[in-house]
């Protein structure tokens, strides 16, 4: 099959789609991208401005990635920059994290990071911890990254959310983008910065186009980790999500605003270090706060959020107790029917708005 | 069309890589139809026409090369390095300095003033036999016994001391347990305590080496139960496949804790898994240093020039328990290990081979031990009497940069510290009169 045939069969089921948003007005130069495409971008950028970035994963070369985001780089630049690896997770993870010891930036494919936990162990104890043990001397500077959280009809094993499991290790920084340009920006970000990152993609993003400002089109451009961005702003009440759920309140929030209420939605962009401060700021304002992530509901990013926020100046601005909507609390079921009912939906993020302004 | 997509997709998701034998989609093999040879991509071999399993052991065991015999003679005299008098005297010094801090450490712990030790007896051999053989600047990777690498390559006394108690001249800010050395000027990585793990790093930095072309190696060590890790089969297949400037040194010492050999493998020890892997590879005396020597030499040179990793199954024999967490004598008995001390040391045999050439006598080792000693007893009291590193450095090395959580929490304690800090007992700490030693390196080094 020509590679635009099977490129086209990666991209997820329709009705996955989030329906292209009128929200915003289009500057003059704006364009529209893919986050596949800003993802490549950002790696095409990075691996031509720094020769000591490196991809590395199981067939992101040749094959140009399971999910095409490394498409043309090998041909680009060659077996030295773009390395296929046997099927061995915890053995190129320990490739690339020895390989930041020693100075070069490699960038670590996880087919998907369901398989990051094959690895987990060069991920926590020593790529997030050697800095710390080495007094300084030894940084590692990496980025772990791959798809994400719920995909669609693959079952338990192949969609979950890991943005709490790495949220919670000191010594990673760990970031998720929604649209093309926290794609584009946080992966280049990622790249540059001197510790290991573990970027959250998700797979039914990757073929959903986002407009992409001239700005962003730039090889400059990046998006700074630790900044959660206002992608909507409101009065009434505070969403916070990350990843894909962030479009699911984009939506839920113009379904309300025809009911006269209006939503302010907190694009989280990184999980770690994590902008508390902009939350705040928001929850002063607005009163009212629900969190919503795909992830599972114990110990997970809107638990953090609520912990946060509680012990923090803006508890005293809450008119009502937050409310999160998270994924179901079991393994994820393969039946669509079911599996359609474990991730939030905007129903289920109208209904908690609703629930909390008490509507 | 959607069950299409989806069926892809997770024909993706499931299924293994397929071979890529000879890259390049360009090149068409060729496939000689005449021929009678097998053509599958996995393998290069002849048809057979007889049903025949192959035997784990065929032969009766990988032989163990050595250079000299127990008693410090030289087998074979065109095996002998001929190393000149000074540095078999530094070998033998090595060897025997770190038997002496092991001593007083080990002890130090029993008296509950370290929480925790690790003794290299009788495996003094293979640490310095093979650093010995490396130039100084080739990256170490070690497991956690191999103090005598680090040391032979001259990091002092004070430094080991101040990292086992954790005291405010470690250079690692206190934060690992004791025996977890680390020191970048001299090329050793900070030890990891997740077995294995170092295997597969160490495999990346000798790919980034191999793009510097900085005709460096790396030597990666081991133990033959690390050995047993799934990082160590990723680590010897990635070496393989990208083609490394690597030796993977494993120190066999016949036990992993209490599990003996018998039960951590029953293939012919680690050196027989080389081949398979596409390793050249070798079994040494490990306490013949002349063996290791030579073994390392060879396989530095090679792996340097060729790119090409290296195998190397150096035998020897845990005399200490495992750490001072471990009593042997539960699973071993004292005969045993008397053997290894009394018949087998690598200590001995290069003592006799010295005292074979007329370099050492009685006195000489006497005057030396007693040196040795003071050295060791005199860094060992100053390490007890120094501060403990100042409790800002909790905060430090998180993350290259300070993120503003962790400002925040700093300056709580420092806010805390000054008015509750006459309930703690700060003279025991680092300038606690004044902001610590911010002076710390913040930019990255890449070298
Ligand atoms: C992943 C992991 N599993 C278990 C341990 C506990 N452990 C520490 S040392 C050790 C034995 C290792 O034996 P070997 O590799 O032969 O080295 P030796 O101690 O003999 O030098 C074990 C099981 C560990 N540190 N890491
Ligand atoms: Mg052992």
């Amino acid at each position: 099959m020509a590679a635009a045939g099977a490129l086209r069969l990666l991209v997820p089921r329709g009705r996955l789609l989030p329906p292209r948003r009128g929200l915003r007005l289009s500057a003059p130069a704006a364009i529209q991208v893919t986050v596949r495409d800003a993802l490549n971008q950002a790696l095409d950028e990075e691996l031509e401005r720094d020769e000591r970035v490196f991809l590395l994963g199981e067939e992101v070369a040749q094959y140009d990635g399971a999910y095409k985001i490394s498409r043309g780089l090998w041909k680009k630049y060659g077996d030295k920059r773009i390395i296929d690896t046997p099927i061995s997770e915890m053995g190129f993870t320990g490739i690339a994290v020895g390989a930041a010891m020693a100075g070069l930036r490699p960038v670590c494919e996880f087919m998907t990071f369901n398989f990051s936990m094959q690895a987990i162990d060069q991920v926590i104890n020593s790529a997030a911890k050697t800095c710390y043990m080495s007094a300084g001397t030894i940084p590692v500077p990496i980025v772990f990254r791959g798809p994400n959280g719920a995909s669609a009809g693959v079952a338990a094993q192949h969609s979950q959310c890991f943005a709490a499991w790495y949220g919670h290790c000191p010594g990673l920084k760990v970031v998720s983008p929604w649209s093309s340009e926290d794609a584009k920006g946080l992966l280049k970000a990622s790249i540059r910065d001197d510790n290991p990152v573990v970027m959250l993609e998700n797979e039914l993003l990757y073929g959903v186009p986002f407009e992409m400002s001239e700005q962003a089109q730039s090889k400059d451009f990046v998006v700074p980790i630790g900044k959660a961005k206002i992608e909507r702003e409101g009065t009434h009440v505070t969403l916070v999500a990350h990843s894909r759920p962030v479009g699911h309140c984009l939506e839920a929030a113009s379904i309300l605003a025809k009911e006269g209420v209006e939503c302010e939605v907190i694009n989280l962009r990184t999980i770690r270090p994590m902008d508390i401060e902009t939350v705040e700021a928001s929850v002063a304002k607005t009163n009212h706060l629900v969190t919503v992530e795909g992830g599972w509901p114990q110990f997970g990013v809107g638990s953090e959020i609520c912990a946060r926020i509680m012990e923090g100046p803006a508890f005293n601005y809450l008119d009502a107790p937050a409310v999160r909507v998270t994924g179901a609390d079991v393994p994820m079921p393969y039946a669509k029917i079911l599996e359609d009912n474990c991730i939030p939906q905007v129903k289920d993020i109208i209904f908690a708005v609703k629930k909390t302004l008490n509507i | 069309m959607a069950a299409l997509a989806l069926r892809a997709l997770r024909g993706r998701l499931l299924r293994a890589a397929p071979g890529r034998a000879g890259r390049g989609l360009g090149t068409a093999r060729d496939f000689p139809s005449l021929e009678e040879k097998p053509q599958f991509p996995g393998a290069s071999a002849e048809f057979a026409d007889r049903l025949e399993f192959i035997q784990p052991n065929v032969i009766s065991g990988i032989p163990v090369y050595r250079v000299m015999d127990r008693q410090g003679h030289i087998v074979s005299p065109s095996e002998d390095p001929q190393l000149p008098k000074e540095l078999v005297l530094k070998l033998y010094k090595t060897m025997t300095l770190l038997n002496t801090m092991d001593r007083i450490l080990y002890e130090s712990q029993r008296q509950g003033r370290i929480s925790f030790y690790m003794t290299n007896y009788g495996e003094e051999g293979t640490h310095v036999g093979s650093a010995a053989a490396l130039d100084d600047t080739d990256l170490v990777f070690g497991q956690y016994r191999e103090a005598g690498v680090l040391m032979y390559r001259g990091y002092p006394l004070d430094l080991f001391m101040a990292q086992c108690y954790g005291n405010a001249s470690d250079p690692g800010r206190g934060r690992q347990m004791p025996v977890h050395y680390g020191c970048r000027e001299r090329h050793f990585v900070t030890i990891s305590s997740p077995l294995a793990t170092q295997i597969p790093q160490a495999v990346g930095a000798a790919y980034a080496i191999k793009r510097a072309d900085a005709s460096r190696a790396v030597i990666c060590y081991f133990g033959e139960g690390a050995a047993s890790e799934g990082d160590a089969h990723a680590g010897f297949n990635f070496a393989a496949t990208l083609e490394c400037p690597i030796v993977f040194f494993c120190r066999n010492n016949g036990y992993a804790i209490s599990t003996p050999t018998s039960e951590q493998y029953r293939g012919d020890g680690i050196a027989a898994r080389g081949p398979g892997y596409g390793l050249m590879s070798i079994r040494v005396d490990g306490n013949d240093v002349f063996a290791v020597y030579n073994a390392t030499k060879e396989a530095r040179r090679r792996a340097v020039a060729e790119n090409q990793p290296f195998l190397i199954e150096a035998m020897t024999y845990r005399i200490g328990h495992h750490s001072t967490s471990d009593d042997s004598s539960a699973y071993r008995s004292v005969d045993e290990v008397n053997y290894w001390d009394k018949q087998d040391h690598p200590i001995s045999r290069l003592r006799h081979y010295m005292q074979g050439r007329g370099w050492w006598d009685e006195e000489q080792e006497k005057g030396w031990r007693k040196s040795s000693r003071k050295k060791v007893m005199e860094a060992f009291e100053q390490a007890e009497r120094k501060p403990k590193p100042n409790p800002q450095h909790l905060f430090s090395d998180v993350y290259r940069e300070m993120p503003p959580n962790l400002r925040r929490q700093r300056a709580a304690l420092e806010r805390h510290l000054q008015h509750y800090g006459e309930h703690y007992p700060m003279e025991l700490y680092e300038n606690r009169r004044r902001r610590s030693r911010s002076a710390h390196p913040n930019t990255t080094s890449t070298s």
